[in-house]
């Protein structure tokens, strides 16, 4: 069983590997002068204005909040869809009042306005 | 092969299992490769030009040309940059690329590692590909891959719900969650029409679109934006830090074609499988038909960067949060009373 999972451990390992051989080969056989104005941040030929972290749009946050909420009914989800056969039509149903809920949510939050990008 | 033998057994396996890790590694890599040459080629002949056509016969050498300059040009790590996460990010992105590979079912028979949650495994991996875009917009410390970065985490985010959603109801219906069992649940005597595009055909689409988004590829690839951000994520990269990064859009690109094969096509199976009988050449399941979809959904990639105009950046999010999540959850119902009601031929 767990011996199934030894492909996956190696792979990870090789496709890292591949990364870090480029990444030194590239370190290595790259060349060229190093000054300031090469390693200043590009900025359309000007001096960076200030500090490149800045404020960022807070709807970027809400959309990384309802991808959660989203996320973790997907993930309950997916025991459910495995068992569909075994649970037949009282499955079915009771995870369709969870859908219903997960809708009703949903039209709430499209009424509020939180899906509006503009 | 007496050195072999001398060698425990343990150690054999593991020999084995990393010479087809290696070999699966270097035919993907090639892939990747010639998928550069032959989007330059496709969109060279779709603009009424011929392609790149100097570098070997009618310019097959082209990748190699390319690879070569990349690693021979310098590697620019800006001053004010976080310089681990700056190197740390490109492997970020290349290693989960590759890595979804392991549960791939590639033939009849054949998966490296046949594990059961194959599709979660994939779900998780794909997932992990948003990590190394976010910390290469963020170490760079640059605006243009700060915002880049801060477009395509959202944009990513947004369309995993959607493909969540389609891989629930691929489950659904096929009951289980390893992918070599999900292709023969899709065999049939009716060849083609048994496969799940037909009765999943929305979340097929739905599938197919926010592989395209997840990807970061034209139409939605706001995240490079080149007309507006320079190039988004990877404005600091050169050299080989930003060959790595190319490397892991065009992998993924091949993995979500792979993918849409597996789940909505039906892998390695035939698609005249009814037709010819399973022991013609034209019946029988293989690895040739599922390169040949594979390369078909490539194709499409193709095609959709040289036809589409970028959307704009509201109509993406638009599109993934308001079109694609409320069809996905509709098709579900749909399908959860197809299986009730065991529709043939898939659910009899």
């Amino acid at each position: 069983m767990l011996e199934n999972y030894l492909p996956i451990l190696i792979f990870l390992l090789v496709g890292a590997g591949l990364g870090g051989v480029l990444l030194l080969l590239g370190f290595l056989l790259g060349r060229g002068g190093k000054d300031a104005q090469k390693l200043s941040p590009y900025e359309c030929g000007f001096e960076a204005f200030e500090d490149s972290r800045m404020k960022f749009d807070v709807r970027y946050y809400l959309v990384a909040i309802l991808f959660i909420i989203f996320d973790l009914e997907i993930a309950f989800l997916f025991p459910w869809a495995v068992a569909l056969d075994g649970l037949g039509m009282f499955g079915f149903l009771t995870m369709a009042v969870f859908l219903l809920l997960l809708v009703v949510g949903f039209i709430y939050e499209w009424k509020k306005g939180a899906l509006e990008w503009d | 092969m007496a050195i072999w033998e001398s060698i425990p057994e343990q150690f054999q396996m593991v020999l084995i299992i990393l010479a087809q890790v290696l070999a699966v590694t270097i035919v993907v890599t090639l892939c990747v490769a010639y998928l550069t040459l032959a989007e330059r080629k496709v969109i060279g002949y779709i603009q009424n030009r011929i392609g790149p056509n100097r570098v070997g016969p009618k310019g097959l050498l082209q990748p190699f040309a390319d690879v070569i300059k990349l690693l021979l040009k310098e590697v620019v790590v800006p001053s004010s940059a976080n310089r681990f996460l700056f190197v740390i990010a490109p492997l970020l992105s290349i290693t989960p690329a590759l890595a979804a590979w392991a549960v791939m079912p590639l033939f009849p028979g054949f998966t490296l590692a046949n594990i059961n949650a194959g599709l979660l495994y994939v779900l998780a991996l794909t997932s992990l590909g948003v990590y190394g875009v976010i910390l290469a917009g963020w170490a760079s410390n640059s605006k243009y891959a700060f915002l880049g970065a801060m477009r395509s985490a959202a944009q990513i985010v947004a369309y995993e719900i959607a493909m969540g959603f389609a891989l629930v109801a691929v489950v659904m219906a096929s009951g289980s969650l390893n992918l070599g069992e999900i292709v023969e649940a899709q065999a049939g005597g009716a060849g083609l029409l048994n496969w799940f595009w037909l009765p999943l055909f929305p979340l097929f689409v739905v599938y197919f679109i926010s592989g395209v988004a997840e990807t970061n590829r034209a139409p939605f690839d706001v995240a490079e934006g080149e007309s507006e951000i320079v190039a988004g994520f990877h404005v600091e990269y050169s050299g080989v830090t930003f060959a790595i990064f190319f490397l892991a859009e065009y992998a993924n690109m091949i993995l979500i074609s792979a993918l849409t094969a597996v789940f909505f096509l039906g892998g390695w199976l035939s698609p005249f499988q009814g037709l010819f009988g399973e022991d013609s050449v034209l019946g029988a399941p293989g690895l040739f038909w599922f390169a040949l979809k594979t390369a078909f959904f490539l194709f499409c990639f193709l095609w959709f960067r040289a036809t589409f105009p970028r959307y704009r950046y509201d109509q993406i999010m638009r599109l993934g949060w308001k079109i694609f999540i409320p069809v996905t959850i509709v098709w579900i119902f749909v399908l959860g009373a197809m299986i009730a009601f065991q529709v043939p031929p898939w659910f009899a």
